[in-house]
């Protein structure tokens, strides 16, 4: 149960990130597994330089904002216009370059980030003694949700946002930069892979194919909960959450067969996904 | 004044030829320049594997990045059954593979299908993903999980007593070649198919395919469930290429390298996917030995395809394409695209008659709606709308802007279901029947904003609505020759010759002038010969004169059918029709002659406000 929750909370920020940037973009991010790999790394990398965890998170998460703001400024921006298998080719290419590129700068083998000293060891939770770290990443990923849904739901950037989900031509012609909005979504969609990649470097060894799998992952969650739909990818990344959890410990041969049944049964049931709205398919 | 229509292939078979001739020399030429017999025979794979995606992909305009799923599929079966002792023939082996590569691809087909775009990239990728998993541990049992099956056999042939043991290296080769040549046939057979014309209209305007009577749903999972034929052989060929047949065919790599080398070669092309594969791997031997780059190759491939996409948009053979159009210059001399019609539109003497279909009426009532209500959340689009129109009757419906007409036809044409209400048309219910049935009873419309095919031409255009009308809603004729279709080439050429674009027949449609544009608009229409047409605003955007000459055509089409007319040009629609309704707030307000109308001052008072005193 925990470990689904643990899970869950890591993939429904990662959705959001993915999510976020469909919906108000309309561009679907291939590489967007291939933040949450660099934002692993680059926390490695400054944990190796620095040795504070802190520091580590701070600088995954920015170091990948950074990456999605450029990736958006020379790539991104001069495929709006183009139709959305040309954005999926080069945001797929780029995800290769990316993975490429960190293998040659840090090689194939697995690194790992060791968790915080003052969240090593277990807690007790009564019934079950936990690994703390992983109870910490579960309130740090819900913090960053909970300040990504401030930002969306209680700002004025975030009104633009949700705008221009509904209608970004709309947006466009009240007078606010779209294209400014454009960055700013990109760079906070790919920051959130970024930090989900990091926080979890602790619990699972780092290797530059780790992006890959998770990028499916959040396919499922994203269609289960409904695209573009930030309450879906946070609904979705729980229910996969749990589903993967619970079928390991029965047989975890069965746990990604099971979580694709799930969203084979979305599909069936409510093809909008379970909190979808009418989607611009 | 009529030109012949230009003959596509000039040399009947020159593409086959080619190809052909290409394969034989391949073993002589390629040699020298550094390719192992085993690279060339992956390429031979790769290529096949590719034409079924370019024929989703390129044709039909369906990225898949879940085509491991049926590569994997086709290789393991036909593994499985080689190894196992349970078929000892290599070819009876690799269509069995095919065979339930085909049957996964019905049941994936109908699950991914159900969403188009974004979407539909997104489930193809999770369920080859769950393949994946499926290989590796529920079913390692028969696939080895992560050991794959060793041991396949290399095939031996025995035809009218000709043994052919084949062996590795070259000799697979020319098993390989002749089964790729096989794959390139087939392919141009279905791609100058009606099926495969139809796919790519499908491409370019999925909503006009269904509008026009065509079964979207059924021809793409055609297409989806051809594409796994082709990656389930090329999968059992890799099997035995290799003696061996390995987990990675069904990782997400396979299927996002096909994507790759499709993209570098040239998508719709069905040879892309062959060049891309060339190019592919021999950088990928060349980075790694001669440049001695190592894992690194991957990277500049990465790179090279990303500048590929950013740059060349069509691959390499489309750069290669525009390059001897460059030379050449054969786009500049593409004649300039005339403002307007100039030519006068002959109004043909016999005009275009509705197919007689069974059920149609020859008097009486053709079309009844009863009671017909459209709500949009709190808005009332249409209320309650009583609406009847006779055999041979031509209807001009008008109204103020947001006055619910394009709703109305909408609900007509079963775009769109009512909140409420019943559509009777020729006396059966259609209410609910949805577009693509409701056009094959002979019901359609044309459209207020251009819904065209944009990518091809005037001529394929019509031909894509003849088709609908001619082969009816769904039609499994991969091999036919759409020059052999009864009538086809008849009324596709009538139908030019009443819109008068006969001229402008082999020209694509992005390079027409607004006003052909919209004739095209109507024509496609007409070409599935309804016995009730309905014309959203078709002179909308015209000028006078092109008005002049399109309410004359309407004229004429209006001989032998019933006809409804929305338009906002009160003198060209008085004109024409010879009754009118009027429609506002969603609401008949009244109906009469033209004459009755213009006099109305109820009208008058809808069209200005209210006047009062």
């Amino acid at each position: 149960m925990f470990n689904g929750l643990v899970l869950g909370a890591l993939l429904a920020l990662i959705s959001s990130g993915l999510t976020i940037i469909y919906g108000t973009l309309g561009v679907l991010n291939l590489a967007h597994g291939a933040m949450f790999m660099m934002g692993g790394y680059a926390g490695y990398f400054a944990f190796q330089a620095t040795g504070s965890y802190v520091v580590a998170v701070a600088s995954g998460a920015l170091f990948v904002m950074i990456v999605g703001v450029v990736m958006e400024r020379v790539i991104i921006r001069h495929f709006y216009s183009r139709p959305n298998e040309d954005q999926l080719l080069v945001t797929f290419g780029l995800s290769i370059v990316f993975v490429e590129l960190v293998r040659l700068a840090f090689g194939s083998l697995s690194r790992s980030v060791p968790p915080p000293p003052w969240a090593v060891g277990v807690t007790p939770l009564g019934f079950m003694l936990y690994p703390t770290y992983r109870l910490v990443v579960v309130g740090i990923v819900a913090v960053a949700l909970l300040i990504l849904y401030i930002v969306l739901y209680r700002t004025r950037l975030g009104m633009i946002v949700r705008a221009g989900i509904e209608d970004s031509l709309m947006v466009d012609s009240l007078g606010i930069n779209v294209f400014r909005v454009f960055m700013i979504v990109f760079g906070i969609g790919a920051m959130a892979a970024g930090f989900a990649g990091i926080v979890n470097a602790p619990v699972v060894s780092l290797v530059p194919e780790v992006g890959e799998m998770i990028l499916v992952q959040t396919f499922v969650v994203v269609v289960i909960g409904g695209v573009g739909s930030f309450p879906g990818a946070i609904l979705g990344g729980l229910i996969a959450g749990q589903i993967l959890s619970i079928t390991s410990m029965i047989n975890p041969g069965y746990a990604y067969v099971m979580l694709f049944a799930a969203m084979t049964l979305v599909l069936l049931v409510r093809p909008r996904g379970l909190l979808g709205a009418h989607s611009r398919d | 004044m009529k030109s012949s229509p230009a003959p596509r292939r000039r040399i009947p078979f020159l593409i086959e030829g080619l190809t052909a001739l290409g394969l034989i020399l391949a073993p002589i030429v390629l040699p020298p320049l550094g390719f192992a017999p085993n690279t060339v025979n992956q390429i031979l794979i790769w290529g096949l594997f590719g034409l079924g995606f370019d024929l989703l992909f390129g044709f039909t305009g369906l990225l898949s990045f879940g085509q491991s799923a049926f590569f994997g599929t086709g290789g393991f079966v036909a593994a499985y059954l080689l190894t196992q002792d349970m078929v000892t023939s290599v070819p009876l082996a690799l269509l069995i593979g095919t065979l339930i590569s085909m049957i996964v691809g019905v049941l994936v087909g109908v699950l991914a299908l159900r969403r188009t775009g974004i979407y539909f990239a997104m489930i193809t990728v999770a369920i080859a993903e769950m393949f994946y998993f499926l290989e590796n541990s529920p079913l390692s049992h028969w696939t080895g999980g992560e050991n794959g099956i060793p041991g396949v056999p290399t095939p031996k042939l025995e035809l009218l007593g000709f043994k052919w043991n084949v062996g590795t290296g070259w000799s697979m080769y020319d098993f390989l070649a002749i089964c790729y040549f096989i794959g390139i046939v087939v392919a141009l057979r279905i791609v100058r198919s009606p099926v495969g014309k139809i796919l790519s209209a499908i491409r370019d305007n999925p909503l006009r395919a269904a509008a026009l009577g065509h079964s979207v749903f059924a021809y793409k999972l055609t297409a989806f469930v051809i594409a796994a034929a082709y990656a389930g052989i090329a999968g059992g060929l890799l099997g035995v290429l290799q003696g061996f047949m390995p987990p990675d065919a069904f990782s997400f790599d396979t299927s996002g390298q096909l994507v790759m080398q499709t993209a570098i070669g040239g998508v719709g092309t069905l040879f892309g996917p062959l060049l891309g594969a060339t190019v592919w791997l021999f950088l990928r031997d060349f980075l790694q030995s001669a440049m001695g780059l190592g894992s690194a190759w991957k990277l500049v491939l990465g790179i090279v395809f990303v500048l590929l996409v950013c740059f060349l948009r069509h691959g390499l053979i489309g750069g290669v394409k525009d390059l001897y159009a460059l030379i050449t210059h054969r786009k500049a001399v593409e004649e300039e695209a005339p403002e307007e019609a100039l030519e006068p539109i002959v109004v043909a003497d016999e005009s275009m008659p509705a197919r007689h279909r069974e059920g149609n009426l020859e008097v009486g009532t053709i079309l009844q709606a009863t009671g017909l209500t459209k709500r949009y959340g709190g808005l009332l689009a249409n209320s309650d709308i009583d609406f009847t129109v006779k055999v041979g009757e031509l209807r001009g419906i008008i109204g103020p802007n947001g006055a619910g007409k394009s709703t109305f036809f909408k609900m007509l044409t079963c775009e769109v279901p009512p909140t409420s209400g019943t559509i009777m048309f020729e006396g059966k219910d259609i209410t609910g029947r949805g577009v693509t049935d409701v056009c094959q009873l002979g019901l359609t419309k044309s459209y207020q904003v251009n819904q065209l095919f944009t990518r091809l031409t005037v001529r394929e255009n019509l031909t894509i609505a003849a088709l609908a009308e001619l082969r009816g809603k769904f039609r499994l004729d991969l091999f036919r020759n759409p020059a052999k279709i009864p009538g086809l080439t008849e009324q596709v050429d009538r139908t030019l010759e009443l819109i008068s674009l006969t001229a402008r027949a082999d020209t694509t449609v992005s390079a027409l002038a607004y006003g052909e544009k919209r004739r095209l608009e109507i024509g496609l229409a007409l070409a599935t010969s309804p016995s009730l047409l309905l014309l959203d605003e078709p002179l909308a955007g015209m000028s006078p004169s092109e008005r002049v000459a399109t309410v004359k055509l309407l004229k004429s089409i209006a001989k032998g059918r019933t006809m409804i007319v929305i338009d906002h040009d009160m003198d060209s629609l008085f004109e024409l029709v010879e009754w009118i309704t009027v429609l506002q707030e969603g609401r008949v307000l009244t109906e009469g002659t033209p004459d009755q109308i213009k006099n109305d001052p109820v009208v008058k008072e809808a069209y200005l406000g209210g006047l009062h005193e």
